[in-house]
């Protein structure tokens, strides 16, 4: 071990580097005076104020968090129902096509996902007239198909490491199926529910690929907002977005990390 | 004991078979009011499948359940007059003791003062009335059995189901749990049905006992019954320590029968009534507890006697075990009350000693 | 639940149908019209395409699409390239996650939490803004070239923006985290005594590590792989933003296929030919998975 742990220190230092030069690089050039934004021209708080002064931007993240907030939920409820089905209701008819059919959007590749639905959509208004337009509703839509996937695959393990006899024994003392899942199930998942619409959210914030196909004109999201921006290079009020993000992720995941080792310790 | 006209659950040829599988194997038992009733056998043996029919969480492939003369084959388990305790106790971790004891009844749509009530009665009974309000992470492992028994009695069931109500604690603790199932037992003259690996607990606790072996019955009977008169090599062995001779039955009289028992080179009496013929295979089986050591010829001229050696010794206090190697070459075990106390032995390794037995200790066993 | 499979049924019916329906419709109905699409002619008109049937009511369907991916040379090196590349940032994130990895699974219980929620942190900040944040680093103007270009290394900058390097860079950067978490996940659960158990009965370290360490930590590395080479082989942002003109991944060229060219079956036939591509590495993973599970 100790021959080794120079090597292991030296890749775990070179490793965490590797994650984290860019994104505190980003930081840094969000400060940067300078219309250029790789070339230094000193201090400056400017391009945060711009942000918030551009309409665009701001259009573009309120969508983001409404398909976000919607689609985490839905997701939630499909996902948790998905992953009930999975673990608690034994053999039931076409249980393989449905394991395969809800774990198969965690390792689709995104342009697949967004094509097929793109298609489906397009489709199903040709021949029922809806959707009408293409937006909110297509990509919350697509955002639920697989963001649901991620959901039951925890709630399913949630379950899976739960006690079984709990349920029995709550039906064994006169509680009926139905009443069960409220007074038992639900409540023991609640934490893994909550990590699954956590996660949905964030892949839903997160998606650039899957809301392009199927969003239509007009209706952008910010990473699509971004992307149209980036795509012509390295922007200063994109890097002061990014530093927003880079904060609000550090200071929420650092909190969640203090609390649970608090209460570990305890 | 059993009232056999009228007896509280009557199982008939009940079954139950996953796959190729076949977990229980057509078992018939009546089991009677306030009974204490265990059923013993080791791992897969099919006792769990079957308590789980009793409850109603797993339905049988073929046969019938009646408890109290209603047939509850395909009630489910939140229909049936029966609880059950289970093996992890399944004390719910959201909910506190009161909450836990109460579930029960709230589900009933009990009356609010009723509940209060009952759940008072029932955290006397079970000696956690400063706990009512404890999380159950807060629960010793005795703790949270009691809270699981209340919470299974509160609903005054007709029958109380027990999955190895003991095995999840120690050893002490386990000694004083069992002796407070049985009171409470006594005190509610509820019926329990208990199933158990462990042979001791089923001796202790049981008005009857069920020995079971893949799937099937192999005796029912009181626990006395069941460690003195085994009807199989399986159940013999199961139950304590037993010594076995293979013989052939070489006379039946009115008494009992003679065994001609070729590796001990001599004839062994059993006294009883044995449907056996002559010439048939059978084992011969003696408890180490009812063979006598001593070292002079014993002069009771009806009782079995061998000469042997001293293998080996070993003095648990109250006892002192002996392993003897016959004449033949067979090893057999003998035990001895130590009721006199002395730091001599009594007998010392490698000594010539006799071991003797009365027929009337021998049992005779077919299969 | 043995017991509720005979009553509640509408509860219960309520459970299985609800999700079963929407993945039919929302997932197994769009790639049954991918693959009608796919072997379809395009024309121009409103849907793109022509209908699997003729005004006769016969099949009209068509390989040509399938025939021209096989054919065409520029498919090919595409699919070639993706594989590539794809394999190549599978390598350098083993090569820099295992010892990572393992670095975590022994450090100190508090380091430890520490440490693994450094590798979550940036799966949680956008996958956009990490890929740009590459972009300012790589430049031309960059911040590494500017540091060569200070320490007097080079005198002028080194063209890495907008080259294979760049994106082969981008794929480990963004999937790096995928392979840590479950080489740690195998690493963590090994009882240590066993390498030192190995090393009692006379096996030097290096020794020790191939022989027990590595086979203990298989399923961990061939999951971690496996989800960095899926994505990576569809991958369409990072080719885009860091990749020159000639970046054609195959998720790029159904995304140009489908939007610049206008050619749905094409594009369709292109999505089908990478879904077969994957089957093999998808169909393995979900196995190691559920062996995962079921062991568990």
């Amino acid at each position: 071990m100790q021959k080794r742990s120079l090597f292991i220190l030296s890749t775990l230092a070179f490793g965490y580097a590797f994650l984290y030069i860019p994104l505190i690089s980003v930081v840094i050039y969000s400060f940067n005076d300078s219309n250029l934004a790789t070339i230094w021209g000193g201090f400056s708080t400017r391009w945060y104020g711009e942000l918030f002064r551009n309409d665009q931007i701001l259009d573009a993240m309120f969508l983001s968090l409404r398909i976000a907030a919607t689609a985490a939920t839905l997701a939630t409820v499909l996902g948790t129902m998905a992953g009930l089905l999975l673990a608690r209701f034994g053999n039931f008819r076409g249980r393989t096509v449905f394991s395969g059919m809800i774990t198969s959007p965690l390792v689709m590749p995104e342009v697949i996902t967004g094509l097929s639905l793109l298609l489906l959509f397009v489709s199903l208004k040709q021949y029922f007239g809806w959707p009408d337009q293409r937006g909110f509703g297509t990509i919350t839509i697509a955002h639920t198909t697989f963001a649901m996937a991620y959901v039951a695959v925890i709630v399913r393990s949630r379950l899976a490491a739960m006690d079984e006899s709990l349920e029995e024994a709550a039906m064994d003392l006169g509680g009926r199926p139905f009443r069960v899942v409220f007074d038992i199930t639900l409540p023991l998942i609640a934490p893994a529910m909550i990590a699954g619409w956590l996660l949905a959210f964030t892949l839903s914030l997160d998606d650039l690929v899957i809301a392009s196909f199927v969003s239509g004109p007009g209706a952008s999201t910010l990473p699509m907002y971004i992307f149209s921006k980036v795509k012509l290079g390295v922007t200063p009020d994109i890097n002061a977005l990014a530093s927003i993000f880079i904060l609000i992720v550090s200071t929420g995941l650092l909190i969640a990390w203090a609390t649970l080792r608090k209460s570990r310790i305890r | 004991m059993t009232d056999t006209a009228n007896p509280l659950i009557r199982i008939a040829g009940l079954s139950k078979s996953f796959g190729d599988f076949v977990a229980v194997d057509d078992i018939h038992l009546d089991i009677g009011r306030s009974e204490l009733f265990s059923i013993l056998g080791g791992s897969g043996c099919g006792k769990s499948t079957l308590l789980r029919m009793l409850a109603g969480f797993e339905t049988p492939s073929a046969g019938k359940v009646e408890i109290d003369g209603i047939d509850v084959t395909h009630l489910p388990p939140y229909e049936r007059p029966v609880n059950m305790m289970f093996q992890s106790y399944a004390v719910f971790p959201h909910m506190n003791v009161e909450k836990n004891i109460a579930y029960g009844l709230r589900k009933d749509r009990v009356g609010k003062h009723e509940i209060a009530r009952r759940v008072d009665d029932m955290l006397e009974l079970v000696q956690l009335g400063d706990f009512r309000q404890r999380k159950t992470d807060q629960l010793s492992g005795g703790q949270l059995q009691r809270v699981a028994l209340a919470r299974a009695l509160i609903k005054r069931p007709k029958v109380l189901l027990l999955d190895e109500p003991l095995a999840a604690l120690d050893k002490k603790l386990r000694e004083r749990t069992q002796f407070e199932l049985m009171n409470i037992q006594d005190e509610l003259g509820i019926t329990f049905v208990v199933v158990t690996h462990d042979q001791e607990e089923a001796m202790t606790l049981s008005s009857r006992i069920a020995v079971m072996n893949e799937g099937r019955f192999l005796q029912v009977g009181e626990p006395k019954e069941i460690y003195e008169y085994p009807c199989n090599r399986f159940v013999a062995n199961f139950i304590g320590t037993i010594n076995t001779f293979e013989g052939t039955v070489a006379s039946v009289d009115p008494d009992g029968i003679s065994i001609q028992c070729e590796e001990l080179g001599s004839t062994l009496r059993a006294v009883g009534d044995y449907a056996v013929a002559v010439g048939q295979a059978v084992g011969v089986a003696v408890r180490p507890e009812k063979i006598f050591i001593s070292r002079s010829e014993p002069e009771d001229l009806y009782d079995a006697r061998l000469r042997g050696i001293v293998d080996d010794q070993g003095y648990l206090g109250n006892l002192s075990l002996y392993r003897v190697r016959l004449e033949s070459g067979k090893m057999i075990q003998v035990s001895s009350q130590n009721r006199r106390r002395s730091s001599k032995r009594f007998v010392e390794w490698d000594d010539e000693i006799w071991i003797s037995w009365q027929p009337l200790s021998a049992v005779v066993l077919v299969d | 639940m043995a017991g509720a499979t005979q009553h509640d049924t509408l509860w219960q019916r309520i459970t299985i149908a609800v999700p079963y329906l929407w993945l039919l419709v929302f997932f197994l109905l769009p790639f049954a019209i991918i693959l009608k699409i796919s072997l379809a002619d395009p024309i121009i008109a409103q849907p793109p395409f022509t209908p699997s049937f003729d005004q006769h009511g016969d099949l009209a369907i068509t390989a040509d699409n399938f025939l021209f991916l096989l054919t065409d040379k520029l498919y090919a090196v595409t699919y070639l390239k993706s594989v590539l590349l794809a394999a190549a940032a599978t390598i350098l994130s083993l090569a820099l996650g295992f010892p990572i990895a393992y670095g975590i699974a022994r450090s100190s219980p508090a380091t430890r939490s520490l440490l693994l929620l450094l590798i979550i942190l940036p799966f949680w900040i956008s996958f956009l803004l990490r890929v740009y944040a590459w972009m300012g680093l790589l430049n031309n103007h960059g911040v590494i070239n500017n540091s060569l270009l200070w320490l007097g290394l080079i005198d002028q900058p080194i063209q890495m923006m907008y080259t294979d390097f760049a994106v082969f860079i981008g794929l480990t950067y963004s999937y790096l985290p995928f392979l840590v978490l479950p080489v740690y996940a195998t690493l963590e659960r090994m009882d240590e005594d066993l390498v030192e158990a190995a090393l009692d009965l006379g096996a030097s370290r290096t020794r020790a590590f191939w022989d027990i360490t590595w086979p203990l930590a298989r399923p961990g590395v061939i999951a971690g792989c496996l989800l960095v080479f899926i994505p990576a082989m569809g991958e369409y942002v990072i080719p885009y933003l860091l990749g020159g003109p000639d970046a054609l991944l195959i998720g790029r060229v159904l995304f140009d296929e489908f939007y610049v060219n206008r050619d749905w079956p094409l594009a369709s036939a292109v999505a089908v030919m990478l879904l077969l591509l994957l089957v093999v590495p998808i169909v393995f993973l979900q196995r190691s998975q559920t062996r995962e599970t079921g062991a568990a």
